[in-house]
């Protein structure tokens, strides 16, 4: 699907750095995804794979000065049909596209709207500054927007505050805030996390229409493997910094190429197996994402690793629509 | 990787050069205070009457006062006397302002009493408390430092209450509740270790305070007596002469502000160090 | 149950704050726990499950109501007479870098618990301590290390060591693998699971993902708003539901399949406040079921088929349908 119809945003062989006390690291180091303009991409891993700062440097928002890309291209085709590369474009271009082109939306509701301002007000803000409404205008755009993410009694509740609202509603208004100005590009950095699961599967249901309706592109990030089932038309999974395998959800679910990838989902506690004492038994990854040193970073963790995978640099495989980063995926059984 | 946590807390600590100056600057004075003896050109309580008044030079560095005293080693043997009072304040507040503190913020029903008390002794202006205190116990130096532990303990017990109250629910102290731990051992384990570096914080801020405040007080005779040498007595007998020779005040001056600004500073670096946010930033 | 159960909760009541509007965190809430059982507490947040645990441990006092562990009532017995509980019921908590106090040597953190209760000292105290780390999968040279030289899942197993100290009949497992990676997560359980079998633990395992929950336990308790609203074996809760709110959860909770029918079915609006709990049956503001009915009376649990339970006023099994659904 990605490779025939032109990518929204294409992030190619992207590197990020960050100072700290202890020296310089890399916690990303070889990220190659896309999205393609309707499609939901879910970008999976466990903490520590990186997946969270890509997604922070699509929007500019890598803290500064410590963090920054050191290499590779993040490249964003504007709705004019110009193709920018973000990791290179000005503070202040970037700040145009966000929020305009690219929206985004986060794991903590609470801390990313603004404790005194009403809800109502912090989305014709964003409106205003983007569309150039008038305030009256605006202030009625916001209701609508309200009552676009099916929030009820949108006239009454565009006046409140965001401490008056329950989790979800919070998500619901983080998601007006986004989808105000008709974005291409949503990124949804672990939106439902907090949340209980009813109330999870409302938003991700919320998501799934507006992307419907709009036809926006979604790079959804997290690490919840039911939730990347229920939503992604693709999925990317990172570990340890890089991306390990990319195909469509089908794929990635029934015949995973890279070991990380069946281990972790046979990590599951739903694929649990009984045992010979007749226990049932989760499979488990041994060990943690440790010291990366040369070769393939799973290799310390994996059950199929020999030699050859501790040296030397593991290039990322594409093709057709899958790829994989594994020197022996065609040799492993699935 | 693997680094001693000393090496650890003074590569840190020392990231900001002025915490560094400040830190040296506090050790030098410590030190004079300390070796006096040694280090004075001359008894600090010599009279010399032919050489009064008389400005820097080669024989009194400092100038000397209305007796001919030498001010460099008034200004060294001073720093015992008022550094130690300064020591003594935060050892005593520190004490109590920590018992106080977790005792306040375990037990809630003792809260109100110590909260109330410690709103009602902050209500009021530290200098002026501290004024009255001494006024109505005598001026001595023991005096002084009671008083000054008076106002600055309920500064103590604050910090340390407001700590206490987060970490009590903590579930590492669920865990030890339920495992059985009796009270005194988690108020003096798990609470205490913990608002250790709030607190050593505080302690910095304090000792250049009480600094202050020792010479506020004694400028305004409400301090030690005369006869022994501080900063403060110094400018406050100083005073009079201060037209015809600066130099008698305004090298005591300068003293006081060196310590409390390198105490205040000290206290800046460490607290940045101790605040895990502020840590991340860097 | 023809064995003495191990702990029996009967009618507990938790009200957080004063009246009029307390905060309603449990409610009338009875079960109990086989020595050796496993019993999971499933709900979302507010549904006082948490609550639950701290009370059972005496953690926090209960408002009424009454917990029997081994058959006596330690429901309103002062600390200094909890010694044999805290001997015997243990806790392992959610957060694992909250749970370990930061300024304490693991050595000091397991020593603790054998220091309470006099249960070792001096070379034996090493040994124990050493031994403790090993059964949780730690090498026992680990021991002279802080908290945070370990990741999250070690950590979490430094807090498991810590429970088993004491040689507990019973722990509260409160959410103890939400907070690790999903490969860390399989590698928690398993260790849980063989502690159990070794030690014939009994458990009260409170978790919001009913995937884990199915796992672990031999029965689950699903809890809405400080209620039980259906009580069973593992199979019956998670396989045949029979109280629509328990159904709602299993249909909403994602599977990580594919394949899988997409979430259909599903809640609307949000969970009310625990200070204001709808009159009558709490689900009904958002049951797709509800009628006027249930507005009026409390539902009592009632039986499905041996010992499981449900509280609804419908049995959506039989087809007791409400007249107007």
């Amino acid at each position: 699907m990605s490779m025939n119809t032109p990518s929204l945003l294409s992030i190619q062989d992207l590197e990020i750095r960050f100072r700290t006390e202890d020296g310089e690291i890399a916690p990303v180091r070889g990220v190659t995804l896309s999205v393609a303009p309707g499609e939901t991409l879910a970008l999976v891993g466990e903490s520590g794979s990186g997946k969270s700062v890509t997604s922070l440097s699509v929007m500019g928002l890598l803290p500064r000065p410590a963090g920054r890309v050191s290499g590779g291209k993040i490249l964003f085709r504007q709705r004019s049909g110009r193709t920018v590369d973000l990791a290179a474009l000005p503070l202040s271009d970037l700040r145009g596209l966000r929020g305009a082109e690219i929206a985004m939306v986060f794991q903590e509701p609470m801390t990313s709207l603004n404790p005194v301002l009403t809800v109502g007000e912090q989305i014709a803000e964003s409106v205003r500054l983007h569309m150039g409404l008038g305030h009256a205008s605006a202030l009625k755009r916001a209701e609508e927007m309200l009552d676009l993410v099916e929030i009820p009694h949108a006239r009454r509740r565009v006046h409140e505050y965001p401490h008056q609202m329950s989790g979800g509603m919070r998500q619901r208004v983080m998601i007006a805030l986004a989808m105000s100005c008709n974005p291409s590009l949503l990124i949804a950095d672990e939106p439902t996390t907090a949340l209980d699961v009813t109330i999870q599967a409302q938003i991700l249901a919320l998501i799934q229409r507006l992307q419907r309706e709009i036809g926006m592109g979604v790079l959804f990030i997290t690490h919840n493997l039911g939730v990347v089932a229920e939503i992604a038309d693709r999925v990317t999974v990172m570990y340890a910094g890089q991306v390990v395998e990319t195909g469509s959800v089908g794929e990635i679910f029934r015949t995973p190429r890279h070991p990380y990838t069946n281990a972790l989902l046979n990590c599951l506690p739903a694929r649990a197996r009984r045992g010979e004492d007749g226990r049932r038994v989760v499979q488990s990854i041994p060990g943690s994402i440790g010291k990366i040193g040369d070769g393939c970073a799973f290799a310390p963790r994996c059950v199929h690793a020999t030699d050859p995978c501790g040296v030397g640099t593991v290039l990322l495989e594409t093709e057709m629509d899958r790829s994989v980063r594994c020197l022996r995926w065609r040799e492993i059984p699935a | 990787m693997e680094q001693s946590p000393l090496l650890l807390f003074f590569r840190r600590m020392f990231r900001r050069k002025l915490v560094l100056i400040a830190f040296l600057v506090l050790c030098v004075i410590m030190l004079m205070a300390l070796l006096a003896p040694w280090v004075a050109p001359y008894e600090p309580t010599a009279i010399k009457v032919i050489r009064r008044l008389k400005p820097p030079g080669e024989l009194n560095w400092l100038g000397t006062d209305e007796f001919g005293r030498d001010i460099l080693s008034r200004i060294i043997y001073g720093a015992r006397a008022s550094l130690g009072i300064g020591f003594a304040v935060v050892l005593v507040s520190m004490t109590f302002g920590t018992l106080f503190g977790l005792l306040a913020g375990y037990f809630r029903s003792l809260d109100g009493l110590v909260m109330r008390v410690v709103d009602a002794l902050m209500a009021l202006p530290d200098i002026l408390l501290a004024i009255f205190l001494v006024a109505v116990l005598g001026a001595s130096a023991f005096n002084v430092v009671l008083a000054l532990s008076i106002v600055y303990t309920p500064r103590v017990i604050r910090v340390v209450r407001a700590s206490t109250l987060v970490i009590r629910e903590l579930p590492f102290v669920e865990a030890a509740r339920a495992l059985g731990v009796s009270t005194r051992r988690i108020l003096s384990v798990h609470i205490l270790l913990n608002v250790a570096s709030p607190v050593l914080v505080q302690a910095t801020f304090i000792f250049a305070y009480a600094v202050l405040a020792e010479a506020g007080l004694s400028f305004l005779g409400a301090g030690v007596p005369p006869e022994l040498p501080t900063w403060g007595t110094m400018i406050a007998s100083g005073q009079q002469y201060a037209d015809q020779a600066f130099w008698v005040v305004l090298f005591p001056g300068l003293a006081i502000v060196l310590a409390a600004l390198s105490l205040q500073v000290v206290g800046d670096g460490l607290r940045d160090m101790l605040d895990p946010k502020l840590r991340k930033a860097l | 149950m023809s064995a003495l159960p191990l702990l029996a909760v009967e009618g507990l009541t938790k009200h957080f704050g004063r009246a009029p509007h307390p905060v309603r965190a449990v409610e009338d809430v009875s079960f109990h726990v086989a020595p050796g059982e496993v019993l999971g507490l499933v709900g979302e947040s507010g549904s006082g499950k948490s609550t639950i645990g701290r009370l059972v441990l005496r953690l926090i006092h209960p408002t009424s109501g009454t917990i029997r562990f081994e058959g006596e009532d330690i429901s309103r017995r002062p600390e200094r007479q909890l010694k044999a509980l805290r001997r015997n019921a243990q806790m392992v908590f959610q957060d694992p870098y909250a749970s370990l106090n930061p300024r304490l040597r693991v050595r000091d953190i397991i020593g603790e618990a054998l220091d309470a209760h006099r249960l070792a000292s001096g070379s034996r105290r090493t040994e124990r301590i050493a031994e403790l780390l090993e059964t949780v999968g730690l090498p026992a040279a680990h021991m002279s290390r802080f908290p945070h030289e370990f990741s999250g899942g070690q950590r979490q197993r430094i807090g498991i060591a810590r429970a088993l100290a004491v040689e507990p009949k019973l722990i509260i497992a409160d959410e103890p693998v939400s907070a690790l990676d999903v490969s860390v997560q399989a590698q928690v359980i398993n260790l849980m699971q063989d502690l159990r079998q070794r030690f014939g633990l009994a458990m009260l395992f409170i978790s919001h993902d009913l995937d884990v929950v199915e796992l672990m336990c031999d029965r689950i308790a699903v809890l809405y708003l400080g209620r039980i609203m259906e009580i069973g074996s593992a199979k019956d809760v998670a396989s045949r539901p029979r109280h629509p709110y328990t159904r709602a959860l299993l249909a909403a909770s994602p599977k990580a399949d594919p394949d899988a029918p997409k979430i259909r079915r599903m809640l609307t609006g949000d969970i009310p406040s625990p200070m204001a709990p709808p009159s009558g049956c709490v689900f009904r503001t958002r049951c797709p079921i509800a009628t006027e009915e249930c507005a009026r009376n409390v539902p009592k649990l009632r039986s499905a088929e041996g010992d499981h339970q449900f509280a609804c006023l419908y049995d959506m099994a039989n087809d007791e349908r409400p007249a107007a659904a």
